[in-house]
């Protein structure tokens, strides 16, 4: 949006298709009719246009502007304020990378330098096949797996900055991954669907990966007398992804991609990691 | 594996190590006591240990009655601010004629805080069986969990426990017979971390964007829709499940007077164990260090938050304080979160806290002047001094920035981002001083990270 303007104001954006007009106002419907208030909706609705179009587009602004009878200045006001709305097209799986302090330190700021040279992308970039957009992220609420990642919004706990680096190259290769904490991975869309509230229909979604992560479970064994060094287990990944794999260095920890490495060094052109400019 | 606090690099810090008390007898888990259990988030797991018997006895109970029990067992809000829950309903006005609402804070974004997530992942109902008993109480039909948009495992499961839910008839049209219909919508937010203070939450959740309000009015007379609303945080709630099924007296049992009942701590960085331990208010760093085997071998610990990053650093003189609302004000910080981040000896606290600022800079709403543009120029001026281009008189700067945000910006979020300035400035003023005069950070980055010291087979303890 930094094409300068003389003057003419933009043409209102085009409707969707009606066949596609039809099924979203549906949808549309079903979510305001879960709120006292109809512009509640609007979060939501948000997230439905884009698991559409994969971002907000105009004629997604215009499309819940009028469901909701507001103007769409006053959709773009939110559409804009809230991180998780993309206002250009992305990649179909969206890595972020935890660069909040805990996991900076922990390793965050290592991956994500990693992850830019190793993609060719800066922050908020998507590789030329549209498969991947990086982007760093703020604190995600699992401080006890630092350094963590997250794709498409799904927990991959416990990260190397060889792990993600295997992680993005399998995501590319359109091989199944399945993240440490969540179900098998869907597309940004089908994501950007379940936070409208439509409940993710896919078998075993709901139960992948069990009921809590190892580092949630560290207390309760304890408190039952096991110890520290027993509950202690690391997430496997890669017995799903990469069942062929050569054994590898540490192989014989209970998840070979996921053991420390030692090779590993933060990016010597940005000791301090990643500097991110304000407002982008 | 034995437990001991005997460690000789930890010693110039510590104290006499006080007397060993075993892990079994320290941690009570109540939230976290079936998260092992196959399908510990199902309707059927959850009732194989107590589940919704807590909602039968609040049902067979007065409304009024409800909250005065939750007011008696002292239970305080686990969201950061600590304040009585049973009050907070009782702030409710009855026979006004209007709607009220029950709105669960989900929006867990605090840095450092991993409580929620976990809890609601594994064992969702313990919220719903709680969310039914206070709309019970303070005469609700219509309650909304408000989830950050960017942990959809948690949504999942959230979706289904609400499904089992309505088919079971725990929510719906007359809950197990008592005559409350209650709808319970789940809400996924969309990425800001402001929208968990709790009336920019009210604002986002009416489909706005999420800024602070002014008050009063408090959302207890003017929340939601202007309706009476209460607000409170996910583990509050969770915990009260428990409070109606084994009693008051049973919660007053664990904890302090002023702060009794367990909790959940999250223990995160340098450490260990990181991972989530369950218990009562009050116990103590050391006291979690020793029983999960200290800090990470070799290293010793330099300073930590004890409830996220909004709440003070402390250092390693803090370790016996005791981890309640008042032994953590005491001790000059916020019991906040319980998120304990630890960090040792190998992190730059000017890095740390640069890069908390930078989050403070982005998650600014922007409604108001000292907060909107006080961050802006703490992180100009931390990124100076981290890349060795600060002067000696910026420190003082940064802490005239962050006095003119502390207290006089319009929600909480401006005081936190003035706690990690003042206290860092406080306990580490020679380091910031060392990076001035020696032109750059100290510190190597990759002395810090999870995998510095490579694979380790054996723990040690140096707690």
């Amino acid at each position: 949006m930094t094409d300068v303007s003389l003057g003419m104001p933009q043409l209102p954006a085009p409707d969707y298709p009606a066949d596609v007009r039809t099924r979203l106002e549906a949808d549309a419907k079903e979510i305001i009719s879960r709120y006292p208030g109809a512009r509640s909706a609007l979060l939501p609705l948000l997230h439905l246009v884009q698991s559409e179009e994969g971002y907000v587009t105009r004629t997604g602004v215009q499309f819940c502007a009028e469901l909701l009878d507001l103007t769409t200045a006053e959709v773009t006001a939110v559409a804009t304020f809230y991180t998780m709305y993309r206002r250009k097209p992305g990649g179909e799986y969206h890595v972020g990378v935890c660069t909040n302090t805990l996991c900076a330190v922990m390793g965050g700021d290592a991956i994500f330098s990693a992850l830019q040279e190793h993609l060719g992308v800066g922050n908020g970039g998507t590789t030329q096949d549209g498969k991947v957009t990086l982007e760093h992220i703020e604190c995600n609420a699992a401080c006890d797996f630092a350094p963590v990642l997250m794709v498409n919004w799904e927990f991959f706990d416990n990260q190397t900055i060889e792990s993600a680096k295997r992680l993005v190259d399998d995501l590319r290769a359109g091989s199944r991954v399945e993240p440490t904490r969540g179900a098998p991975l869907c597309g940004f869309r089908e994501t950007s669907r379940i936070l409208a509230g439509f409940p993710d229909e896919r078998p075993g979604a709901v139960e992948a990966t069990g009921g809590a992560g190892p580092a949630s479970l560290i207390g309760l064994r304890l408190s039952r007398g096991e110890s520290a060094a027993a509950a202690r287990v690391v997430h496997p990944r890669a017995g799903a992804t990469r069942p062929a794999a050569a054994p590898e260095p540490g192989a014989e920890h209970l998840s070979s991609h996921d053991a420390p490495q030692t090779t590993s060094a933060s990016d010597p052109e940005h000791p301090a990691g990643p500097v991110t400019e304000e407002g982008e | 594996m034995t437990v001991t606090a005997e460690n000789p690099e930890n010693g110039a810090a510590a104290q006499e190590p006080q007397a060993e008390i075993s892990a079994e007898k320290l941690l009570a888990p109540v939230l976290s006591a079936f998260w092992d259990e196959d399908g510990s988030w199902t309707l059927d797991t959850y009732r194989r240990h107590e589940g919704y018997e807590g909602l039968r006895k609040a049902l067979a109970m007065q409304p009024d009655d409800v909250i005065a029990y939750v007011k008696e067992s002292g239970l305080r809000g686990r969201g950061g601010a600590g304040f009585p829950t049973g009050m907070k309903w009782q702030f409710i006005p009855q026979g006004d004629g209007k709607p009220h609402y029950l709105v669960v804070n989900a929006d867990e974004s605090e840095p450092g805080t991993c409580k929620d997530i976990p809890l609601l992942f594994a064992n969702p109902h313990a919220l719903i069986e709680g969310i039914v008993i206070a709309c019970y109480a303070i005469r609700s039909e219509h309650a909304f969990i408000y989830l950050r948009g960017e942990v959809v495992p948690v949504l999942r499961r959230l979706h289904e426990a609400v499904r089992e839910a309505y088919a079971a008839g725990y929510l719906g049209k007359n809950v197990l017979g008592s005559g409350l219909d209650l709808e319970l919508t789940v809400h996924a937010g969309a990425g800001a971390y402001i929208c968990g203070e709790e009336t920019a939450l009210l604002d986002s959740l009416e489909g706005r964007r999420g800024q602070p309000r002014l008050r009063p009015p408090f959302p207890a007379v003017a929340g939601l829709y202007a309706c009476p609303t209460v607000v409170n945080n996910v583990e509050s709630i969770a915990s009260v499940p428990a409070i109606l099924n084994k009693g008051k007296d049973w919660f007053r049992s664990m904890g302090s007077e002023k702060s009794p009942g367990f909790t959940l701590y999250s223990l995160s960085g340098h450490v260990a164990s990181p991972g989530q331990y369950e218990g009562p208010l009050g116990i103590t760093l050391r006291q979690l260090l020793d029983m999960s085997g200290g800090m990470r071998p070799g290293h010793r610990l330099k300073f930590w938050t004890p409830g996220g990053s909004s709440t003070p650093l402390l250092t390693d003189e803090h370790l016996d304080v005791p981890l309640d609302y008042e032994g953590v004000g005491a001790a000059g910080s916020m019991l906040g979160t319980k998120a304990l981040q630890c960090f040792d000896e190998t992190t730059c606290v000017v890095r740390a806290v640069t890069r908390w600022t930078e989050f403070y800079a982005h998650e600014s709403c922007g409604k108001c002047t000292p907060c909107r543009e006080g961050t802006y120029w703490l992180v100009q001026l931390l990124r100076d001094i981290e890349a060795g281009k600060g002067a000696m008189s910026d420190l003082d700067k940064l802490a005239d920035i962050a006095d003119n945000i502390n207290g006089k910006s319009f929600c909480a979020l401006g005081d936190g981002a003035a706690s990690p300035i003042f206290s860092s400035l406080k306990y580490f003023r020679a380091e910031y001083e060392e990076h001035i005069t020696g032109r750059g950070c100290p510190f190597d980055p990759a002395r810090s990270t999870a995998w510095a010291d490579g694979p380790t087979d054996t723990t040690e303890v140096n707690a």
